[in-house]
């Protein structure tokens, strides 16, 4: 793999963090390398650490390291975040004329270039182009041709007028000139550029796009983090195909908003985080005992109750497989990658209809906010498959009748399930209940019908795991010994962890899987293995949990809960260390 | 739409479990009637439910509808009408439902002036449980859970709704057919949200507010000097402690329904088979 050059930017929220590094990884998209960034961010507006920091290679990248090559520090409070992600030579870019700045301390092994980005930007026309100033600088260090950034700047600052952009690439190059100037230091760093063409996007931005391209046209949310981008995304873009977005009081009201869409034949979908997945779990009941296709998108964040609000974790697994009274089933998906989020939702829009139940999507903090480059050929639309299931019209309605001619959505049949009609639909006006109900989706509470219906729900579930395929992702070495199992958003960080532990001489065979209800057997695989590691991010190992419950057998876990995601390196070490372990018990 | 429906067609055969004399059964009737007599159909019309005697009331007719969760049928209501303009909706609920548990979606339903009608069926009691205080019971009125009564005012559900920007606002008495179907038929009528509170006496647990007293105490709007287009002779009935009203309250001539605001117009039900066309432009936008 061609060396990886680790980036970042710093200071407090407010200090336009979040843009300046958006750009840059812009920049670097545009000049045909990969990138994967990431986020330390804080739950406030204005005050607090925040970063945003930006991996980069011409190789594929899907992962954060403990590494920082460079990084543009607004604050001291940013260099001290950092400390050991720096290493010697690492090149530290700051303002000396900032007041706070004016006595930060340099670390001796490291490289400081003190860069009055303030009045540079003020030159250059204002003030507000210091992180631009700062960019760059970078671009100076990194040896990174700087119109791929004036190309990042167009694109960020274009509808707010060319004097603006012109502004913009003039604050550049006044940074860049001065390192230049300045600073006779040979750095180490040569950014090359490829005449490859990226996309770059987030896991929320990823969820949006597939749900319209998957024919979503109803989404009703409230604001949450680390779910809103979803809203949102959706938000000016939905509207071009039809569909609308509601902004809804609360959570309660967004999935039951969702809920009168999809009775009423939309896709529709609401998405949320843990906290509105409490309360959407009143509604959940009502949802899969109607059978009403409903997509439940949530981007899980560390809890319990508020937690940690902008931080990371896999914390909902339970909560989704378990929530609510009484029994009913639901799918639960979970896609690993951020371009699988795109897939995953479309195939969520599918398996809901199909099987018309509630499917939870679920993704979680570290992939929703984090950015990745993809060729545009990975979202490929003409791939996209629309399967609404058993939806019945006038000329086909007829075979659904009982002898009274009533409508029958909840008809018995072999594999569970039974004839949608959308209102409008001649002879088809039928209730939707959460009382148990007869064929008719009349109030029952006679025993037979009782028995029936529930069975007919589960049959439901018996009929997907025949006919869809629930495989997870294999990588790794097929012939290992040992076997590490995960699920969600962790998969990039392993991935590079593999090649790390390959080049140590530790082969380990790796399951990710995007499917928790229904889910692979994983039996033989366990079996198979001398040593099997369930990695996840959280305290209590819940899919560890079920993957013992299905092979009554017990597995190792590596468990991280403290709010940050994997990193390839550190994740390596821990499952080194746990096989090491697993050998000598 | 067939023009020979009639209002029985709204009716499912399922008995109704209400208690004999129950309110319900009137306001029920003038819905269907109005229903029928707005050029509606079974097949066009969507009826949500939320939970309580009035709950029930989706079992009883006969149309496309959800019997849903506690205090939720406005969210839901909301949704089928967005996804599917075309659809007829009505919304039912007790004083419970609307203006307990669902008190702060009423608010926001009553703003965003969806275009869909919302009849409470108002008993002053919960009924279901064999009554406890509701959120309309007079503050002196005794129950199981307040012996001495609730102490505490009554919700004025149409204060409520004026404060919140409603666009109509109607009471009626499930007990006077006619005039209950007219000013349900308005509310159908009305490009907006249609809020008609009904008087619908409880016969089982409410010994207060009976039909008796309904019947002595109501003063009809309509024979009295009253603009129902004048915020200020609207605020003067719905302040006004002293006598019980029927007939439209307020009505905004002028309101701009919520899918007019916001371009809401297609039946999202139709979508294509794979990805729409130009959704490629959505991959492009990440360049």
């Amino acid at each position: 793999m061609a060396a990886d050059f680790n980036w970042a930017v710093g200071g407090e929220a407010g200090d336009g963090i979040d843009s300046t590094g958006k750009i840059f990884a812009q920049a670097l998209s545009r000049a045909g390398r990969h990138v994967f960034t990431s986020k330390d961010f804080a739950s406030r507006i204005r005050g607090g650490y925040t970063a945003y920091k930006v991996r980069t290679s011409v190789d594929k990248v899907q992962s954060v390291v403990d590494r920082l090559d460079v990084l543009i520090a607004l604050t001291p409070r940013t260099i001290e975040e950092n400390l050991d992600e720096l290493h010697e030579g690492s090149v530290i870019i700051y303002d000396g004329e900032r007041t706070t700045m004016q006595d930060v301390e340099i670390p001796e092994e490291m490289i400081g270039l003190d860069v009055p980005l303030k009045s540079l930007a003020e030159e250059a026309g204002g003030a507000i182009m210091r992180n631009v100033v700062a960019l760059g600088a970078a671009c100076e260090v990194a040896e990174f041709p700087i119109e791929n950034l004036d190309s990042a700047l167009e694109k960020r600052f274009k509808d707010k007028g060319q004097k603006l952009v012109d502004n913009n690439k003039e604050a550049a190059r006044a940074g860049r000139s001065y390192v230049a100037d300045e600073y006779d230091h040979e750095f180490d760093y040569d950014l090359e550029t490829t005449d490859e063409d990226y996309v770059l996007l987030n896991g929320d931005e990823a969820i949006g796009m597939g749900a319209i391209a998957a024919g979503c046209r109803f989404y009703a949310g409230y604001p949450i983090t680390p779910a809103t981008d979803v809203m949102t995304y959706l938000t000016g873009r939905i509207e071009r195909y039809g569909g609308h977005v509601v902004q809804a009081e609360d959570e309660l009201s967004a999935i039951n908003m969702a809920l009168g869409a999809a009775r009423g034949g939309a896709r529709a979908m609401t998405a949320t985080s843990g906290p509105g997945i409490d309360l959407m779990t009143e509604t959940f009941g009502l949802i899969a005992t109607s059978e009403t296709p409903l997509v439940i998108c949530n981007v899980m964040r560390s809890g319990p109750s508020t937690g940690m609000p902008t931080k990371q974790e896999q914390g909902d697994l339970n909560q989704m497989l378990y929530g609510g009274h009484g029994e009913v089933p639901r799918f639960v998906l979970s896609p690993t990658t951020i371009d699988e989020c795109f897939w995953k939702t479309v195939e969520a829009f599918n398996l809901a209809e199909k099987y018309q139940l509630p499917v939870y999507l679920t993704a979680d903090l570290s992939m929703a906010v984090t950015e990745q480059t993809f060729s545009p050929e990975t979202f490929d639309m003409d791939e996209v498959e629309v399967d609404r299931g058993n939806v019945v019209d006038e000329t086909t309605i007829d075979d659904h009748m009982n002898e009274s001619g009533g409508f029958q959505p909840h008809e018995l049949t072999d594999d569970g399930i039974s004839p949608r009609a959308f209102p409008g639909t001649a002879d088809g006006a039928h209730m939707s209940t959460g009382l148990e109900h007869d064929e008719q989706g009349r109030r029952t509470e006679d025993t037979d019908m009782r028995v029936a219906q529930v069975d007919k729900r589960n049959r439901k579930v018996e009929t997907a795991r025949e006919r869809e395929d629930w495989s997870p992702r294999e990588f790794g070495d097929a012939d290992a010994d040992d076997l590490v199992i995960t699920w969600g958003s962790n998969e990039g960080a392993l991935a590079e962890a593999v090649e790390i532990l390959d080049d140590e001489g530790q082969d380990v065979r790796v399951l990710s899987v995007p499917y928790i209800f229904p889910r692979p057997d994983l039996s033989a695989d366990v079996e198979a293995a001398e040593t099997t590691v369930v990695v996840e991010c959280n305290e209590q190992g819940q899919f560890a949990d079920l993957v013992e419950h299905d092979v009554l057998e017990r597995v190792d876990r590596v468990n991280k809960y403290n709010g940050v995601r994997f990193k390839a390196d550190e994740l390596a070490a821990e499952i080194k260390s746990t096989l090491a372990e697993g050998v000598e018990a | 739409m067939s023009s020979d429906i009639r209002f029985t067609d709204f009716k499912s055969d399922k008995q109704p479990t209400w208690c004999p004399g129950c309110g319900d059964f009137g306001t029920m009737n003038g819905m269907m009637k109005a229903l029928a007599e707005t050029g509606n159909d079974p097949d066009n019309t969507f009826v949500v439910a939320g939970i309580g005697c009035s709950g029930k009331i989706g079992t009883y007719m006969h149309s496309y509808a959800l019997h849903g969760v506690h205090g939720r049928a406005l969210p839901v209501g909301t949704g089928v009408k967005m996804a599917r303009p075309d659809i007829e909706v009505m919304v039912a609920g007790g004083d419970g439902d609307g203006y307990s548990i669902g008190a702060g979606h009423f608010v926001h339903a009553v703003r965003r002036n969806v275009d869909m009608t919302y009849v409470v069926m108002d008993n002053r009691i919960y009924g279901l449980t064999k009554g406890q205080a509701s959120p309309t019971s007079r503050e002196d009125f005794e129950t199981s859970t307040s012996p001495e009564g609730p102490k505490q005012p009554p919700v004025n559900p149409h204060a409520l709704a004026l404060a919140s920007g409603a666009t109509f606002i109607a009471q009626s008495f499930s007990s006077d057919a006619l005039r209950h179907q007219e000013i349900i038929q308005e509310a159908i009528e009305h490009d907006g949200f249609g809020f008609v509170n009904v008087y619908s006496p409880c016969v089982t647990f409410n010994d207060v507010d009976t039909y008796d007293y309904f019947r002595d105490s109501l003063v009809d709007l309509k024979e009295e000097d009253h603009d129902p287009t004048s915020r200020e002779d609207a605020k003067d009935v719905i302040l006004d402690n002293e006598r019980e009203h029927q007939g439209v309250i307020y009505k905004d001539e002028s309101s701009v329904p919520y899918h007019e605001q916001h371009g809401v117009d297609e039946d999202m039900s139709v979508i294509p088979d794979g990805a729409p066309e130009s959704a490629t432009d959505l991959v492009r936008e990440f360049y």
